[in-house]
């Protein structure tokens, strides 16, 4: 009886809100519309200027609401104290480079932007080649880049999992990576608590998510290689290696580095991995899964704020370097 | 008769090139890739004794199935927490809106960027481009302060707090501020490359710009819509920080991924529950691409991803 009536009320509650949820889409559309329709009734020296506050304005007041603005007082409140009352100087910054454990951190998110990305870029460059020279390579494409559309936390409870390692002798492993070392021979342990492994662990976890990603952007530009020049290189008698060494990768070097950088960045920020499989114990954590925590566990907004900006720093170069290749690529066209 | 030759070369060239070690080992890597899903699917389909005592492959050779972690996780709520169901139905009430309004916005803008003549167009483009450079962490606390509290100079409100938290408002909000920038970069890539020719012909007819973008630019700029559609689509369903931090830990509010992120933290055990909630949580997104990967591979291509 009372679990009928709490199904009910359960139902009640999801149908309340997916009504909320129609009328919201469903006004949103009418406000629009109604924009659109008054905007274009106007006279046509009315509209010279309407037509930048219809079409420009929302999305640049967003931008600057929601990414501008805020970047800015980031910035000021990571020279200000915890509730952001009063001036503390570079104090923030001095706490971030001195401590201990956020020294951890930093060297941390290091090895996640070396490792991963050279990682996850050569292992998809490997498997473009190999799907090339396939006669149909669609199913193993898509099946290695499928994770790609798995969460970083969908991806961590499956690794999680993997990883899982029975402290009881007398009980069977249930994890993988536990009854594959024990099938070779090895006593396994308890992987995710075991640093400075377990930051490795994490980082396989998203390769396995990015590989698929750097696959298929240089699978693309395999594909754009112009034919000739492979058939010179073959009439040439250039082998597979050669040709790979000396033909497909200097061809294709432009995308490689856009690929490494934009994994580069996806490694600085990453967060949800860390904090689904350790929640950042184990000496795992890094930048981002901190900042979270500075901010709104210690509720430091100094702290939290001199982190992201760290962050940023790290992201500036890379970005820059995807910026210019973007010009240069408009400016080739 | 030359094309025909010359394909011919091509398919020779080709088919040297082709070698049934690439596709073995491709193929070797694939089921790799592959085993950890699985291993995760077939457990989630297992009786719970089952799970705890040995191995999800050893149901190759005694097979033991059960539909009743999908229903336990999914319907049985526990004390104050709501059953995953509901969390799904939030999960839907965040996505939806949070895909429609950015792109909305999006393609507004970048129809602006690629067709009005005005000074300074090259420096907003370039200057959206480069707002990727702030990270999403930059903007948490800020934005935060002012859905939660409005914006204040001295004793002077500027905007005030609307009494939005603990609604799904605020994540809508910052999902939208955030997929902007990419949104706008890819659209306008699409709408910039309509031919001149149309465009002008149909100034010449008459139309103004608000028809031009009704008859010709939103018609044809549909398939750049879908595979951004799908890029908004996964980045908000799988998305944790955003509705974290937006969400303000309300349990009517906050979607699959929270839960699951807190499932793992204080049930790391019940492995029944993770991988059934963890399966149902991935089941969505993965249908989306397998039936749309044709426009998410575009969008991939076209801009690089987002952060």
């Amino acid at each position: 009886m009372l679990e009928l009536a709490a199904r009910q009320s359960q139902l009640e509650q999801a149908a309340s809100k997916l009504t909320g949820l129609v009328i919201t889409v469903i006004v949103f559309a009418i406000f629009v519309s109604l924009a659109f329709y008054l905007a274009e009734r106007t006279s046509e020296r009315v509209q010279r200027y309407v037509k930048y506050f219809l079409f420009l304005a929302p999305a640049l007041i967003f931008l600057f609401i929601g990414l501008i603005a805020p970047a800015i007082r980031t910035l000021y409140l990571s020279f200000r104290d915890a509730r952001g009352d009063n001036f503390v100087g570079l104090e923030n910054y001095i706490w971030a480079f001195t401590q201990p454990e956020i020294l951890q951190i930093l060297r941390n998110t290091g090895i996640w932007m070396v490792i991963a990305p050279i990682a996850s870029t050569s292992l998809g460059l490997t498997i473009a080649v190999l799907t090339d020279r396939m006669k149909r390579p669609g199913l193993v494409k898509s099946l290695i880049f499928m994770p790609m559309a798995i969460s970083f936390v969908g991806a961590g409870i499956i690794w999680k999992f993997v990883y899982q390692f029975q402290p009881n002798d007398r009980v069977a492993e249930i994890g993988l990576l536990s009854q594959i070392a024990e099938w070779l021979g090895f006593v396994p342990t308890n992987w995710i608590l075991t640093a400075p492994l377990n930051t490795f662990l994490l980082i396989v976890v998203f390769v396995w998510i990015q590989t698929g990603f750097a696959m298929v952007i240089l699978s693309a530009a395999i594909k754009a290689i112009p034919e000739e020049i492979l058939e010179a290189s073959m009439l040439d008698g250039a082998s597979g290696w050669k040709r790979f060494g000396k033909v497909t990768v200097p061809m294709i070097r432009g995308t490689i580095i856009v690929v490494l950088s934009t994994i580069t960045i996806g490694a600085l920020k990453v967060f949800d991995i860390i904090r689904t499989m350790t929640g950042g114990n184990f000496k795992t954590s890094v930048i981002a899964n901190e900042m979270y925590n500075q901010s709104f566990r210690a509720l430091n907004y100094g702290t939290g704020s001199a982190l992201a900006i760290i962050l940023f720093l790290g992201v500036i170069p890379l970005v820059a370097y995807n910026v210019m290749h973007l010009r240069r690529e408009r400016s080739e066209r | 008769m030359a094309k025909a030759i010359k394909q011919g070369k091509v398919e020779v060239v080709k088919s040297h090139l082709s070698s049934p070690w690439a596709s073995f080992v491709a193929i070797l890597v694939a089921v790799l890739w592959t085993i950890p899903t699985f291993g995760l699917f077939v457990t989630s389909l297992r009786p719970q004794t089952g799970i705890n005592s040995s191995g999800w492959w050893t149901v190759l050779t005694k097979p033991e199935f059960t539909l009743e972690n999908y229903s336990r996780v999914l319907f049985e709520g526990r004390g104050a927490t709501p059953p995953l169901s509901q969390y799904f139905v939030n999960t839907f009430a965040i996505v939806i809106p949070s895909t429609i309004i950015p792109i909305t916005i999006a393609i507004f803008a970048a129809y602006a960027i690629a067709w009005f003549d005005f000074r300074g167009r090259n420096f907003i483009f370039f200057g959206i481009f480069a707002l990727q450079v702030i990270p999403l962490q930059m903007s948490l606390i800020p934005l935060l302060q002012l859905f939660s509290g409005g914006l204040h100079i001295g004793s002077v409100t500027i905007i005030p707090s609307f009494g939005i938290t603990g609604t799904f408002i605020p994540i809508w909000l910052a999902h939208t501020m955030f997929g902007l920038p990419l949104a706008i970069f890819l659209l306008h890539n699409f709408i910039a490359q309509l031919p001149r020719e149309l465009m002008e012909a149909a100034r010449v007819d008459g139309a103004d710009y608000f028809k031009l973008f009704r008859q010709i630019v939103l018609p044809l700029s549909i398939p750049a819509i879908a595979s951004f559609a799908i890029f908004q689509f996964l980045w908000v369903w799988n998305d944790l920080l955003v509705a974290l931090t937006f969400g303000g830990g309300k349990r009517e509010i906050a979607p699959l991924m929270v839960r699951l992120a807190e499932m793992t933290g204080t049930r790391g055990g019940d492995w029944e529950l993770l991988t059934a909630g963890a399966f149902v949580s991935i089941l969505v997104p993965v249908a989306v691409f397998f039936a749309l990967q044709r426009y998410f591979v575009r969008g991939l291509l076209a801009g690089s991803v987002k952060g």
